[in-house]
């Protein structure tokens, strides 16, 4: 049985079917992390793409039922050297394939990753398919060429909560507003002792004051920030009126918010391996990527926005602040899960910035 | 931080000969860090012993000394040249160890030189057990715990806190005697007791026994800016209580889940921030295969050998940012030259497995001890990367060259059942095919997980190709369909190992290969996963649809290297390698280098313009030069495995650059090359070919005992034996050969008399002759563990004569282009052809260094074409150089138990020093120095000579008496010594009864012992247990009375207080 991946470029590539059956478009990128395909395959930011792992054995500790980082995986379609049949691991409890096959992802094997790699870095990500039935390369093009582009699409409300729900906590109030959250986000939060409101992604400036949180939390999440403008709407409303910080998508919607650009990266940044400079204490940290758009820099300034950090490799912004206002937002994932657990600190500066600013606030009589 | 502004100039200190447990990997770093710190503006000063070194070539550092590493010379060298700073953190233990000392005795205070690198106050804690205990206690890191027990109570009391089991090692006996585990109250009291008495301080450690648990490696660095990265991780497929030197390794972590991986590489961060490193540091932890416990093991607060493993591994150039970071600068100030655009601040990611293979010298020492434990066996080691698990394991396999293409190893098959439970149980080099056998057998792969202790991935990975084994043995020859033999060649089965398992020709699966169009494919190690584009012309095969390698479109010439570092084929030829590629360059055309070994310099990427790192057997070398199409190929320099494959690569239809290979096989073959001499009037030593015992017996008594013995079919000395009578021979054909009509022995006579050496380069008009060697110890010690001497002291004109004819009249009949290597022996006036070698030898880094002729610069640029005369050398012998260097051998005896140290024909040592200087004496006490002996100048000398040996030997200790020297020996040479007039004690036997000789040793109340070999090669347990005792308690032991002379002669000559100039290399006259 035969299994194809074919990419609107009119490239393709043959290999054997894994996991669920059947056809999958989406956005083709790779992922370079070495650990953490289980993290990877239940990131809600994934959703709408088909991932690439370049490492080249893949499934080999098996999938655990605690490493998720959503209760399922979003992401349309896998794409592996090799994947593992005969797992090793203490707290394995299905093979790869099993796992893939629950959730409606089909996997292709057998690929020639390297390559296929090489052909996204060069040309950039593009639309693709994954096909387990089709045998004709051509027409997968073309379905590939038809199918939607990731901006456009609507996939936050598709990962994010729907209600609001709160997980108690004995300290600071955050408003956690879901945009496809990781759950090590909220394990963050929760061992630092916070009470946590989970908000739907289309919440209000409103209710969310309501809530009288001391914080808030704008999460990573799936595809274009532009496809969210109710929250960047309501980001723009809560600034400076609560202290928040943002995480890769969250950070590119509040870049929005204030008045920067946004713009799409080539083939972006999916790994855990960059090295991101903090321009305030010159130390450099090797951090967790998962974004394919970035904050353009020439329109920070202008939105009194500044660079906190930034990715030693290609110079891209990766973190700002608010030149005056309790804002601060990163694009990488300080949360890891998979990768570096190193940038934890950024929750730490979370914390202090909201004490700093319920002082403030207790001072001015306000 | 930029550069340090107040450094001019900075010494390197090397890491001195190849021993266990300290290969080449020193060289390569040493290396890397000379350059970078040149490339700062810096001028470096290099003390090293080692003159088989890339890194003590003259271009390498501004002022080089092959000096001893020892602390009076190193300090010397301080004192003349005032560095500014001190890199200690590149020359390996020994280098740390030297930086050390010279900092504890204030030679560093006193001339005002910075330690540079990791603070020794770091390098401290990473090293003293209990300040490195309290040091993870403070940041809450676990290491395994332990307590130092008098009583059996408090052994008792400390299993009753932590549980079992336990290790328990009585302190100071040697090689653990008296420990063990215990895995319950009755076991413990057992062992505790035992080991009590066994410790001369009536001590034991007991310590939680993590056997069985998994063993990692992480790789990290650090700036002076405190920022931290892992430059590689790696796993250990042998569990925990193997070396790691002697474990299977891959990289990167195969079985741990991102959570625990992200776990130690978090300790890891906190470990090094901890100590305070500077630069690259291995960390190694022990994990749960059943929890998320972990503990911290080891921490080596330098380059090591991981390093390189890891540099390798990665493309990471792992020494030259921990030589940049020494001198000031940080990570996000040093260029990735990897990818040209990226900086050496970043996480490497790798889209390959790669797996290393320990090369163990169990087939040279075949009565050593093959268990693998705590103490590191192996002298070297490949690495193999491909796509897959099984690809990198399989290629792996067939690079270390020990005549297996796959997992089966003959004689396995004839063990029982338990036999093989018994060998995975207790894991020896052999258990990577022991447990494939028990595969094949059908053993469940749980059973061998129980035994083994191996990770049921890899297990599995294993057993995979097995199942390809025993499915292409079923299938026979006409079975290899494309896709049986696609699926095959992904899983890196040779075709060799395909052919031998389908029962058909390696040359048949390769046409049925190439008919199906079934190729491999290069890829790159670019750092990266192909995330940037990268520059690295560094590739790997693997049987996957893209080739990056696209040859270029000019001229090149590819080199073969010399695989890993064995007895016998050292890091010589990994010099010679690298400056052949670069005389290649330096001629304009591409250098493309094969080779496998992760420790070397030709490895690393930017030393030739292409690597590609594969397997040295004629497949893999074929397939890359199929894919290359080079002008040709070079043999000469990577030792006897180049020169192996010649002939197939020959009738592959390559063109191989310089000696034809039919006057190669000339000078091989037994009887061409009798033809040879023959017809060119040289003498040979008398010798026969027997192909049975009865022949053996014939032909010995037609030339005459003592007899020189060998089997026809191996090479380099090995099962190689001197015999003086029929008894003898009897005993040695009966025991160490099978002689039959296909395999013959070698019968020679031998013939006692001096050995000379030369190396020579020839161009079919010129014969240039370096210089002469004289070997100290006698022929039937084998070339490599003699002391050689240049210029040969003390030799007639007609002898020199005589030797530069010879080698004249064999360069020019034999058509040798490039490089020839003569060993002759001089007997009663006469000189004598022993061996020809055509190619580079193990004294060509030597010879160069100390004549300064660039021979193999001299001798590639001769294989491509030129003349000497044109390159501006004369034929003939070269002027003699006004310096003498002695070139002496290291043995690692202290690491393998069981070894006899007497020298003969069979090659022991694993590395070389050399003493250079003005005079013969200075400089032949200079190589005994720095060869590690302590030269006495008084105490006691224990003799005991084989009667074969008395008369010779009487001078000698008359000449040590005559310096003071007391002298005890053993019954027989007691009396002789007596009766010849001198003061003598004499003292037990072993069988005797204490105290005995061994004894003597041991309260360490010998400064010397001279014992000579009794009789054949029959373990004689007594001198070969006073010999062991000498090795284990570091006293000199000296089996040669050649060696003993030479010895003699230094400490006459050497007086304590002298005053002496050292000079360095580029200042040689």
């Amino acid at each position: 049985m035969k299994a194809i991946l074919a990419l609107e470029d009119g490239t393709y590539f043959a290999g054997r079917p894994f996991g669920s059956r059947g056809e999958r478009w989406g956005e083709v990128v790779f992922n370079t992390g070495m650990t953490g395909y289980q993290e990877i395959l239940t990131d809600p930011s994934y959703c709408g793409q088909i991932v690439v792992m370049t490492y080249p054995l893949i499934g080999n500790y098996g999938v655990n039922r605690e490493d998720f980082e959503a209760k399922k995986s979003y992401v349309r379609g896998f794409v592996v050297k090799e994947e593992c049949d005969r797992p090793s691991n203490w707290r394995a409890s299905y093979k790869i394939s099993d796992f893939l096959a629950r959730e409606g992802v089909p996997g292709i094997s057998g690929v020639d990753t390297r390559a296929l790699t090489k052909h996204l870095r060069n040309y950039g990500t593009m639309r693709g398919i994954i096909s387990t039935e089709a045998t004709d390369p051509g027409a997968l093009v073309e379905k590939a060429r038809s199918s939607p582009h990731l901006s456009g699409q609507q996939m936050v409300p598709e990962v994010s909560t729907r209600e609001i729900y709160r997980i108690e906590g004995q300290g600071r109030r955050v408003a956690l507003m879901d945009f496809g959250s990781k759950l090590n986000i909220i394990r963050h939060l929760q061992a630092r002792g916070c009470d946590i409101y989970v908000l739907p992604p289309a919440a209000g400036a409103v209710e969310i004051l309501s809530l009288n949180p001391d914080g808030v939390l704008l999460s990573n999440g799936p595809g274009d920030p532009l496809d969210v403008p109710y929250a960047v709407e309501t980001v723009r409303e809560l600034a400076g009126r609560l202290p928040i910080f943002g995480i890769c998508l969250g950070h590119q919607i509040m870049a929005l918010a204030m008045g920067a650009k946004t713009y799409k990266m080539k083939f972006g940044h999916r790994g855990a391996n960059h090295p991101v400079k903090d321009l305030v204490t010159g130390k450099v940290y090797i951090t967790s990527h998962n974004h394919g758009f970035s904050v353009d820099e020439e329109t920070m300034a202008g939105a009194g926005l500044e660079i906190t950090h930034r990715n030693l490799n290609d110079r891209t912004v990766e973190g700002m602040r608010h030149v005056n206002l309790p804002m601060f937002s990163v694009q990488y994932h300080p949360e890891a899960s998979p990768g570096p657990t190193e940038s934890d600190y950024l929750f730490d500066q979370f914390m202090e910035m909201m004490d700093g600013y319920k002082q403030q606030i207790s001072s001015s009589g306000g | 931080m930029p550069l340090d502004k107040s450094l001019k100039k900075v010494m390197v200190i090397g890491s001195g000969p190849i021993i266990i447990g300290q290969a080449a990997e020193f060289d390569y770093a040493g290396t890397q860090a000379c350059r970078a710190l040149r490339e700062e503006g810096l001028e470096v000063v290099l003390v090293n012993s080692n003159p088989a070194t890339i890194m003590t070539d003259s271009n390498m550092a501004d002022r080089i000394y092959i000096e001893p590493l020892t602390q009076e010379f190193v300090a010397r060298v301080i004192g003349q040249e005032r560095p500014d700073g001190i890199v200690p953190g590149l020359g390996g233990q020994v280098g740390l160890n030297m930086a050390k000392k010279l900092s504890e005795s204030g030679v560093l205070e006193q001339y005002g030189v910075r330690l540079l690198g990791t603070p020794l106050e770091a390098i401290r804690r990473a090293e003293d057990r209990e300040g490195f205990k309290s040091t993870m206690k403070a940041i809450g890191e676990p290491v395994p715990e332990s307590v130092v027990a008098g009583t059996l109570d408090e052994a008792v009391a400390f299993a009753g806190e932590i549980g079992f089991p336990l290790v328990v090692r009585p302190a100071y006996t040697l090689g653990g005697t008296g420990g063990g585990l215990a895995y319950n109250m009755e076991e413990l009291a057992e062992i505790t007791n035992r080991g009590l008495n066994a410790s001369p301080i009536h001590q034991v450690l007991v310590e939680r026994c993590l056997l069985g648990w998994k063993e990692m490696e992480i790789e990290v660095m650090r700036d002076n800016n405190d920022n931290c990265i892992v430059i590689c991780s790696m796993e250990n497929i042998d569990p925990m209580g193997i070396h790691t030197g002697d474990s299977i390794v891959v990289a990167p972590v195969q079985t741990l889940t991102d959570l625990e991986y992200q776990r130690i590489r978090t300790a890891s961060l906190r470990i090094i921030r901890a100590l305070g490193v500077a630069g690259g540091c291995n960390v190694q932890f022990a994990t749960d295969p059943e929890s998320l416990q972990y503990y911290v093991i080891e921490v080596n607060p330098r380059v090591s050998r991981s390093s390189a493993l890891a540099s390798k591994a990665t493309g990471y150039p792992i020494a030259k940012v921990s030589a940049k970071i020494a001198v000031g600068l940080n990570l996000d100030e040093i260029k990735n030259t990897v990818t040209g655009k990226t900086y050496a601040c970043f996480e490497p990611a790798i889209d390959y497995v790669v797996l290393k293979f320990p090369r163990w010298p169990f087939d040279k020492f075949t009565l050593a001890n093959r268990r693998l434990g705590t103490q590191m066996k192996a002298t070297g080691e490949v690495m193999a990367i491909d796509r897959t698990m099984e690809g990198a394991l399989m290629k792996a396999v067939r690079s270390l060259e020990i005549g297996t293409p796959g997992l089966i190893m003959n004689g396995l098959e004839s063990w029982a059942d338990q036999d093989l439970d018994q060998a995975m149980r207790n894991a020896d080099d052999r258990r990577m095919f022991v447990l494939a056998e028990a595969m094949r057998r059908g053993m469940l792969t749980e059973h061998i997980q129980k035994l083994t202790g191996i990770d049921r991935f890899f297990l599995d990975k294993i057993r995979n190709v097995v199942e390809m084994e025993k499915k292409i043995s079923r299938e026979g020859p006409e079975g290899l369909s494309p896709e049986l033999l696609t699926e095959a060649k992904r899983m890196g089965c040779a075709d060799s190992y395909l052919a031998q398992a389908a029962g058909t020709g390696e040359e048949n699966v390769r046409a049925m290969r190439n008919k199906c169009g079934i190729k491999p494919v290069y890829k790159m190690v670019d750092t990266c996963a192909a995330e940037f584009e990268s520059v690295t012309p560094y590739y790997y095969s693997c049987y996957d649809e893209e080739n990056e390698a696209l040859p270029t479109g000019k001229p090149k010439v590819a080199v073969l290297g010399g695989g890993p570092i064995r007895i016998g084929q050292g890091i010589e030829f990994d010099y010679c390698s690298v400056h052949s590629v670069w005389a290649i360059r330096d001629e304009g055309l591409e250098a493309i280098i094969v080779n496998n070994n992760p420790e070397t310099v030709s490895t690393d990427f930017d030393t030739a313009d292409r690597l590609y790192f594969e397997p040295l057997l004629a497949e893999d070398v074929l397939n890359v030069l199929e894919n290359e199409k080079p002008e040709g190929v070079i043999v000469q320099f990577g030792g006897q495995t180049p020169i192996n494959l010649a002939g197939k690569l020959h009738r592959s239809g390559v063109k191989i650059l310089g000696t034809p290979v039919e006057d190669t096989d000339r000078a091989e073959d037994r009887e061409k090359f009798d033809k040879l001499l023959a017809g060119l009037d040289i003498p040979r030593p008398p010798g026969k070919t027997a192909f049975s015992v009865e022949g053996a017996l014939e032909i010995a008594k037609e030339i005459g005992f003592p007899v020189l013995v060998r089997p026809s079919y191996v090479l380099g000395g090995r099962a190689m034996e001197i015999v003086y009578n029929n008894e003898e021979l009897l005993s040695y054909m009966a025991t160490a050969v099978m002689v039959t009509p296909e395999h013959p022995v070698l019968v020679d006579k031998y013939l006692q008399g001096v050995e000379l050496e030369v190396d020579a380069i020839a161009d079919g008009e010129t014969v240039l002759i370096p210089g002469i060697m004289r070997h100290v110890e006698r022929a039937g010690v084998h070339s490599g563990d003699s002391i050689a001497v240049y210029p040969a002291q003390d030799l007639d004109k007609h002898v020199k004569d005589q030797i530069v004819d010879y080698t004249m009249k064999l360069a020019m009949a034999l058509n040798v282009r490039g490089m020839i290597n003569i060993q002759y022996v001089l007997h009663r006036g006469r000189v004598y052809v022993l061996e020809v070698n055509p190619r580079a030898s193990r004294t060509v880094p030597y010879m160069s260094k100390i004549t300064k002729i660039p021979m193999v610069s001299l001798a590639t640029k001769v294989i491509l074409g030129r003349k000497l005369k044109e390159l501006g050398y004369e034929g003939g012998l070269y002027p003699e150089s006004g310096m003498v260097g002695v070139k002496a051998p290291v043995f690692s005896f202290s690491k393998l138990l069981e070894v006899d140290v007497t020298l003969g024909p069979e090659m022991k040592s694993t590395g070389e020093v050399m003493g250079v200087d003005h005079s013969y004496p200075m400089a032949l006490y200079k190589a005994l120095v720095a060869a590690g002996y302590m030269v006495p100048s008084q105490g006691t000398v224990l003799a005991t000579i084989a009667d074969k040996d008395k008369e010779e030997a009487l001078p000698l200790i008359r000449g040590l008496s005559d310096l003071g020297f007391n002298i005890c020996a053993t019954g027989g040479t007691a009396e002789f010594l007596r009766k010849a007039g001198l003061g003598v004690e004499k003292v037990n036997k072993i069988r005797e009864g204490s105290p005995n000789i061994a004894d003597l040793i041991r309260s360490r109340k010998i400064n010397l012992v001279l014992s000579t070999l009794t009789k054949g090669k029959a373990p004689e347990r007594d001198g070969f247990q006073i010999r062991r005792a000498a090795v284990e308690y570091g006293v000199p032991c000296l089996t040669s009375l050649d060696t003993a002379w030479a010895m003699l002669e230094v400490m006459t000559f050497i007086k304590e207080g002298d005053e002496f100039v050292l000079t360095p290399l580029q200042e040689y006259s």
